[in-house]
């Protein structure tokens, strides 16, 4: 092991968290962790909430102080895209012309966002938000603006759109579908958030397109809605969801299935490459064994510790609880499980009160749990999933009903 | 500025001045601290920057708040009297010198 090398191709979150887990499991090899962002690797999740408001500082932003890597022997190469990977000579090419050979390659290219194809789109004030350098942006932006648009009514655009509100914009969310965070959060949820943002001063239009974006000497001041309405605006955020970084995978020859396709070892289809984090697509329990991509800090951190630990001599099929969460001004919202595609829910707690869980279910059987300013419920929903739970929704109904509980009575959790 | 200790499982303990108002937590990720996992970035949502505190500092931290005190009781490692969250502690004058330690894991 002492003597082989890793290369890490992308210094988010989860080539990071590769890096860091593999000299933790006593890899003592070379790591090489390749970035393309001028940075070291840094949180995101901040960056559409506190680092906007300066709530969190740009100190709190790094997963891990500069001195760390060379105390850890992790050579960072930042500013540096690699440009062309060869799987049968071992050998990744980067941008600078250096070639790097590797024993164990691991892609963690993430996901960027999805742009807008629309007339306007390129004007000055329209902005997307991923990286530091996009959301300092916003950031200054932001202080200067009056009047915000938010293109599409997802974690992103929901989390700058409250943040906008609560700095005292006026502002509002354009969501082409009939309800908020329509990819994640059963429609209960959504509607609770759509009264609950509206109370709190934001524009939501629901089931509403944006036709083009007008400018003015070159810079953005109205958005213009195919159903003829015109939204002033001197910022708009695009929020648009996200597409994975595959071109490196698909250039070797690797399969690409939405993402980059790995079996429950993370292994790609190439020998000696792996993926993690949001650029892969990988089987996953909590989804019935079908490949889903996610796009979360979870995923990126469960990926990495635990191909780290495959590298390492501990091979295991990755099997972590999905979770999530998104701070929308003072609503902390927190999924557990994936519920997509559930037919039934039970909801614990008080809607008005703003402090409430939905549990979603699927032909009686526990999918995930969404919950809004209930973070024991929530922590109690991924112990519950971690195990075999035959919880059913007439469990969650009944006036005994303690989640707690039920998450440390095993496999009979509605038992007295 | 404040002054806090890390006592850690592999006995590499280490002590870090760090400016008025940062959390223990961000003093640890600041530092490499890594047992501090803090997943969620001290927003408490995931219960893995717990540290077991020392008796004779507990007097002086911050109180448990409703939402800190139901996450403690879903920490990976054992809860024990000294338990708290570290993204909950912002150091100042009246925490300098405070001692904790950091469990053997947070998930």
């Amino acid at each position: 092991m002492g003597s082989s090398t890793v290369i890490v191709v992308g210094a988010g979150q989860a080539g990071c968290q590769v890096a860091s887990s593999l000299r933790e499991e006593g890899f003592t090899g070379r790591i090489v962790l390749v970035g393309a962002e001028a940075h070291l690797p840094y949180q995101r999740p901040p960056l559409s909430k506190g680092h906007l408001t300066g709530k969190t500082s740009r100190d709190a932003l790094w997963l891990r102080p500069e001195s760390w890597f060379g105390e850890q022997g992790i050579e960072v190469r930042t500013s540096t895209r690699a440009k062309h990977l060869d799987t049968d000579g071992r050998r990744v090419l980067l941008q600078d012309g250096e070639a790097l050979e590797y024993d164990d390659l691991v892609l963690a290219t993430g996901a960027r966002n999805r742009l807008l194809r629309l007339e306007g789109a390129g004007l000055e004030g329209v902005l997307s938000l991923r990286t530091l350098d996009e959301a300092d942006e916003v950031k200054v932006r932001l202080e200067q603006a009056a009047r915000v648009v938010v293109v599409g009514g997802g974690f992103i655009g929901m989390e700058v759109a409250a943040t906008a509100v609560q700095l005292g914009k006026n502002a509002t969310v354009v969501e082409v579908a009939d309800q908020l965070m329509g990819r994640v959060l059963s429609s209960h949820t959504a509607a609770f958030l759509l009264q609950a943002h509206r109370a709190r001063g934001l524009d939501v239009e629901l089931t509403t397109t944006v036709s083009r974006i007008v400018g003015v000497a070159g810079r953005v001041a109205a958005v213009d809605t195919t159903d003829g309405r015109r939204l002033p605006a001197d910022l708009v955020l695009v929020g648009v969801g996200a597409s994975p970084n595959v071109e490196l995978a698909e250039q070797a020859g690797l399969e690409v299935d939405n993402g980059i396709v790995v079996d429950e070892l993370l292994r790609t289809s190439a020998p000696h490459v792996y993926a993690v984090g949001d650029c892969v697509c990988a089987p996953n329990p909590f989804a019935g064994g079908t490949r889903v991509r996610l796009e979360s800090v979870q995923n990126a951190t469960a990926q990495g510790r635990r191909l780290a630990a495959t590298l390492t001599g501990r091979p295991e099929p990755f099997s972590s609880v999905p979770w999530f969460w998104s701070d929308q001004a003072d609503i902390k919202l927190q999924i557990a499980g994936l519920t997509t595609g559930h037919t039934e829910v039970a909801v614990r707690g008080d809607v008005s009160s703003e402090r409430f869980s939905v549990y979603c279910f699927s032909q009686g059987r526990l999918l995930g749990v969404e919950s809004v300013n209930r973070p024991a419920d929530h922590m109690a929903a991924r112990r519950l999933l971690s195990g075999s739970t035959s919880l059913s929704p007439q469990d969650v109904r009944r006036d005994d009903f303690d989640i707690k509980r039920a998450s440390t009575a095993g496999s009979t959790p509605a038992a007295p | 500025m404040p002054k806090v200790t890390f006592l850690r499982p592999n006995g590499d303990d280490i002590a870090v001045d760090v400016g008025d108002g940062t959390s223990i937590m961000q003093a640890a990720v600041a530092h490499g601290v890594t047992e501090i996992v803090a997943e969620c970035g001290g927003t408490l949502a995931c219960a893995t920057c717990h540290v077991y505190v020392a008796e004779e500092h507990l007097d002086h931290l911050p109180p448990i708040s409703n939402d800190e005190q139901e996450m403690l009781d879903f920490t990976a490692a054992p809860r024990e009297t000294g338990s708290r969250l570290s993204c909950q502690l912002p150091l100042g004058p009246e925490l300098d010198g405070i001692v904790v330690r950091c469990p053997e894991t947070q998930y």
